[in-house]
């Protein structure tokens, strides 16, 4: 919260105080109706002077057009703030999400960015609003009418202001234990968000498993959850307005009964007393309006936190100075590369090759022996634990993020289609020609049905991808990876989806087109990687073989079983 | 893809409608609210019991210096602790009160958005973002919720003290009363108009904020592939548009409706002008005594202060109700149609799978299934081949009755599917897909899911027939181990293999596997082979597969090639045939 008021606020510090002092008038052009009336009534009226009488009612009229005016102005003004304030962390949190490292993404979890970025940004700038329209009246009546009392009988002021301590003691330490309720509240919408975007996903699943109650039940758990938090949050802070109401209630009886002596003793008279009632009426609702503000600021408080958290999350996978090789002629190198997701047993260990440019690299190994974290490691989504990895001849961890990535086209194993046009989706915001696309949309072989009768280029991609079939699908993102004729091109697993056919044309398109693209290739078949110039045979994390298609029919046991099972013994080899 | 499904029937964006079934849903809790409704009046009442002790305790101070009546005060005085300390517990049941009747409101809403978000047809989830439906169900139920627990009894307060005020301003002067007959429809216009105007700005404001909450969770699940592109300066870029939007609308709603406080306040300051001014011409034609023009002032205060609260609120009412809108609009999207009525539940099924002249398309312009004709006997083996994008798949959504045909007739066991209820149906078959897909839970939950009753050695028995078990065994936390979501320690093809664990755990006679194992290596393919026959063993099975070896003992190869089924037949014929299907064995070798 801090960083909220001292950061993002700051620039605006010189309009709020503007916009404060023109809602400053607006309430006290407000706060002089009753005081005019009352004039009005105790002597302009009781005189019987017509004029006198007009001229009062004229100045109440302006009064109240001044209020009207001056409260509109500084509404807009802090609506104003409020919106621009919003805007700057929305986008600051935003801008760091996109900039976190994935390790930071998997700790924050994604739905938890997401609730953070949408219901959190919204609950501070609720407040930001609310606290700037509603929290300037309070604060003048209060000190105000504290004021006035002052010059009626200041005893009875110190006494009535003696309570003051006991009712901020209350609502700070009230509004402190609520804090981390809120905080454990907004966990749970996290809860929720996940469950709907899991099921959202799933829907197919849940429904051809007659799951729909199972998973209703589920939810209910987190609703009753999220529920049970808020109430209890809420029911927290609900303490404050009773208890602010009691005590200075109290101190009213307290003030009554000093007066009773004070009149006794004759220092004060009865008439100063009901005056002070009335001041004392004034400062009480005005209480009771801070306290209704404090649930909205406890809930911003506890957003606000979540917010910074993330804002403030230290930098990660930064550019460092590393050795260059001398005489390097491959183009990728791994140097003996271990790595592990979760600082346990390595997910991958040792793994040393080297690719000059324009070469060809399979990875086959059996499910989850780490092909995967390899082209991760490659892209530097994270760091080796040990050995290095480079990039003609540099340390990928000495290139600008920016410059690293550049060099790539990729498909992921679960890469996302976005919902905009196919051509869009190709192009991802990168500066292609529509022939570029186009080009890349026919060595993918996407050609035939992204131009067939009712899709086209423009054709709007439906949310996942959903009105294209998988391999479709994958046909799309690879044209995205060809699209900038990259120099490193990683297709991780990224051809299941394509028939034999779609699959070996594809192969031809690469071969004759991108002689210059030194490619990573992921498959499970081995007919997607038996002509690449090194092929790199994964079990456990461990590297057990490595060499080209025929070395590896002599030598590795394991390459010879995967290629016979399938394709047969004699036709392939 | 679902348009056809989802046409929805334009909704009257109705204020009153909205409005009736919130009050519909708050109506459950009729006692609860009585009961509120009776601590709002009781604590008006004490409201004026408060002032009446304080004037009674000064009475006993007004007797002047020395001669104070202090045992009185001291009656008084302690009358007022107690009363306090009544008043304020009353105050809090109340706001407790309150609190748990927005929450059971809330809870129920939450609770009937998200029953039917599950009970809508799977094209419903092709077209809407998840983002804007999680907008609903968190950022616009919880505006409604903070208004139902703060505004209503502001709201019922103003009632209370207006309809008590005007009664007493009656009784002093009728005629002063007068003004309020101007001012008050005045304020009334004034409202309405006034919220006329930002009414579509607070749904704007509601409308954009969930296409910023898609955006952001549709960016945020492609971060990687954002990233592996250079993609985030471009994508800071598209959320400042979005972002802008939110706030923009925000602000308009927020500023505008915030107009609507002052305002009503300036009539209200009007008519204290207007009633001193005039007061004072009625005292000076002798019709009105200046106590009761004071009296009258006073109660015309007590009048204004809950209508200023009131318009106050108005905005935040306003936008309870546009976020309601949206709520309501999404619990009235049309669900899957109901099963017809006398549908039978499949209880025991032989198999038998039937489809006669089924025709089908997402949209209407494009047929993707054509007049397809084809018998699956029991225990047969159905394999599905043919370039992508033919319409393999559609032909799954068609069986488990995800979308329904257009023309034609699917039957299992005879029994037309359209007659038989959605959920046995389903229930029937057995199903792996390539698009995986697990949850946040245990490994064990996610294997036992399509089985709740599964024990822990039959979900064993059920892993190691997946050749997963030795993988879940290294686990630190073995069958217990929780998946995330975006977890990085578990591979596609590992989570094929759990959902086809999954498969295996579940009793049912027919069974479709599209791609089921497009991500397993083939070593660990060969090694679930023999699992995987003898899941298949004694079931209908619906194969789609690119590997062409695994389908070649199927019992008819179904071949699809742009809808139409081209070629059907057996491995031998169609090879024999050397027609499309041979094209595409034969280029597995080139």
């Amino acid at each position: 919260m801090k960083k909220v008021i001292t950061y993002y606020l700051r620039p605006y510090y010189a309009r709020m105080a503007f916009g404060f002092v023109i809602k400053f008038v607006g309430t006290i052009m407000d706060l002089c109706l009753p005081w005019i009336l009352a004039y009005m009534i105790d002597t302009v009226i009781p005189q019987g002077k017509q004029g006198d009488i007009f001229f009062w009612g004229v100045v109440m009229f302006i009064c109240s057009v001044l209020a009207l005016v001056f409260n509109v102005i500084a509404n807009r003004m802090a609506s104003r703030v409020a919106r621009d304030t919003t805007r700057a962390v929305r986008h600051d949190l935003f801008e760091r999400i996109m900039w976190l490292s994935h390790s930071q993404t998997d700790r924050f979890t994604k739905p938890s960015l997401i609730s953070r970025l949408t219901t959190d940004t919204y609950n501070v700038h609720q407040m930001l609003g609310r606290v700037q329209r509603l929290g300037v009246r309070a604060p003048i009546l209060i000190v105000g009418g504290i004021l006035v009392t002052l010059t009626l009988d200041p005893v009875l002021t110190l006494v009535l202001v003696s309570v003051m301590p006991v009712i901020a003691f209350i609502t700070i330490y009230v509004s402190k234990k609520s804090i981390p309720m809120y905080t454990a509240l907004q966990a749970a919408v996290d809860q929720f968000v996940r469950i709907i975007r899991e099921d959202v996903a799933g829907i197919r699943v849940i429904k051809a498993l007659s799951k729909t109650d199972y998973e209703k039940e589920k939810y209910d758990a987190v609703n009753k959850e999220v529920v049970g938090r808020e109430r209890k949050a809420d029911t927290t802070m609900a303490v404050v307005n009773p208890s602010m109401n009691m005590f200075l209630n109290l101190g009213l009886v307290f003030v009554v009964l000093a007066g009773a002596y004070r009149v006794n003793a004759g220092l004060c008279e009865v008439g100063k007393i009901l005056a002070f009632l009335t001041y004392f009426t004034i400062i009480l609702n005005a209480m009771i309006n801070i306290s209704k503000m404090f649930v909205i600021i406890s809930k911003a408080v506890a957003s606000a936190d979540r917010i910074v958290e993330v804002i403030e999350a230290p930098p990660e996978m930064l550019c460092g100075v590393f050795e260059r090789l001398e005489n390097e002629d491959a183009f990728i190198r791994f140097d003996h590369v271990s790595f592990s997701y979760k600082g346990g047993e390595p997910d991958v260990e040792d793994i040393s090759f080297a690719l000059k440019r324009g070469e060809t690299l399979g990875i086959l190994g059996a499910t989850g022996s780490g092909k995967s974290t390899i082209a991760q490691l490659l892209m530097r989504f994270y760091d080796a634990d040990s050995g290095a990895v480079y990039i003609g001849g540099e340390d990928i961890r000495s290139i600008e993020t920016k410059a690293l990535r550049d060099k790539f086209g990729v498909v992921f194993q679960n890469d996302t289609l976005f919902e905009q046009s196919i051509t869009e989706n190709i192009r991802l915001g990168r500066q292609l020609s529509d022939e570029q696309v186009k080009e890349a949309v026919l060595y993918a072989r996407a050609k035939e049905f992204v131009e067939e009768k009712g899709r086209g280029y423009d054709k709007l991609v439906n949310i996942r991808g959903a009105n294209l079939s998988g391999g479709q699908k994958q046909r799309v993102l690879i044209a995205r990876a060809l699209a900038a004729h990259p120099e490193i091109l990683v297709l991780d697993d990224s051809s299941s989806a394509l028939d034999y056919k779609t699959d070996a044309a594809l192969r031809h398109e690469l071969a004759e087109h991108f002689r210059d693209t030194t490619k990573v290739i992921i498959a499970q078949r081995i007919s997607s990687v038996m002509y690449a110039d090194h092929i790199l045979v994964l079990d456990d994390g461990k590297m057990i073989g490595y060499g080209t298609h025929d070395e590896l029919m002599e030598n590795c046991e394991i390459y010879r079983e995967i290629s016979v099972s399938q394709i047969g013994e004699g036709e392939g080899a | 893809m679902a348009d056809k499904q989802n046409q929805k029937y334009e909704k009257p964006k109705n204020r009153k409608g909205t409005m009736l079934r919130l009050g519909a849903y708050m109506m459950k809790y009729k006692f609860m609210l009585l009961l509120a409704l009776a601590l709002t009046v009781g604590s008006n009442v004490m409201a004026l019991i408060g002032p009446m002790l304080s004037g009674y305790a000064i009475d006993a101070i007004e007797l002047g210096e020395g001669k104070v009546d202090f045992p009185r005060v001291f009656y008084y005085a302690g009358l007022m602790v107690v009363f306090y300390l009544f008043s304020s517990l009353l105050s809090y049941a109340l706001a407790v009160l309150m609190i748990n009747i927005s929450r059971k409101v809330v809870y129920r809403m939450r609770h009937d958005v998200f029953h039917r978000l599950l009970e809508l047809p799977v094209g419903y989830f092709d077209t809407h973002q998840t983002g804007d439906i999680i907008s609903r169900i968190s950022y616009d139920i919880d505006t409604v919720n903070t208004s139902l627990s703060n505004d209503i009894v502001q709201i019922l307060t103003t009632v209370i003290t207006v309809i008590g005020a005007l009664f007493m301003m009656v009784v002093i002067s009728p005629k002063l009363v007068l003004i309020f007959a101007f001012t008050v429809p005045l304020s009334i216009v004034i409202t309405k108009y006034l919220t006329s105007k930002t009414r579509p700005m607070f749904r704007l404001r509601s409308r954009k904020l969930g296409e910023l909450n898609g955006f952001v969770e549709e960016m945020i699940s492609g971060q990687k592939t954002l990233k592996a592109y250079n993609q985030e300066e471009n994508t800071i870029a598209r959320f400042d548009g979005k972002n802008e939007e939110a706030v923009e609308a925000y602000y308009k709603a927020e500023y505008y409706g915030s107009v609507v406080g002052p305002s009503v306040n300036f009539v209200n300051n009007l008519s204290l002008t207007l009633v001193s001014t005039f007061g004072a011409f009625l005292f000076l034609h002798g019709q009105l005594s200046v106590g009761k023009i004071s009296s009258f002032v006073l109660y015309a205060r007590k009048f204004s202060g809950p209508i200023n609260e009131a318009a106050n609120i108005i905005s935040e009412l306003q936008s309870a109700l546009a976020a309601a809108e949206r709520v309501f609009n999404m619990i009235d999207e049309l669900p899957e149609p109901a099963d017809s009525e006398n549908a039978i539940a499949l209880e025991h099924t032989d198999g038998d799978v039937r489809l006669e002249n089924v025709s089908f398309g997402y949209n209407n312009d494009i047929t993707v299934i054509k007049n397809l004709n084809l018998h699956a006997a029991r225990g047969k083996l159905v394999a599905v081949v043919g370039p992508t994008g033919a319409g393999k798949t559609t032909l799954i959504n068609l069986l488990m009755r995800f979308y329904d045909i257009d023309d034609g007739n699917i039957y299992v066991d005879n029994n037309d599917i359209r007659d038989i209820t959605r959920s046995s149906l389903r229930r029937s078959y057995a199903m792996v897909l390539q698009d995986t897909w697990l949850f946040q839970g245990t490994i064990f939950e996610n294997i036992a899911y399509g089985r709740a009753d599964a024990t822990y050695d039959e979900v064993v028995a059920a892993a190691k027939a997946a050749k997963i078990h030795s993988y879940i065994k290294r686990l630190p936390d073995g069958y217990d181990t929780i998946l995330t979501d975006d977890g990085t320690n578990i591979s596609k093809g590992q989570k094929q293999l759990l959902t086809i664990a999954r498969a295996m755990l579940m009793d049912a006679r027919m069974l479709i596997l599209d791609e089921a194992t497009s991500n397993v290596d083939t070593r660990t393919e060969i090694q679930i082979q023999q699992a995987m026959r003898r899941l298949m063993e004694d079931k209908t099975c619906f194969v789609i597969a690119h590997r062409l070896s695994t389908i070649k003992n199927a019992d008819v190869i179904l071949v699809v090639n742009h809808g139409e089924i081209v070629e059907q037949g057996s491995h031998k014929e169609l090879m024999a045939k050397k027609g499309f299907y041979s094209q595409l064995y034969n280029a597995q070798f080139e």
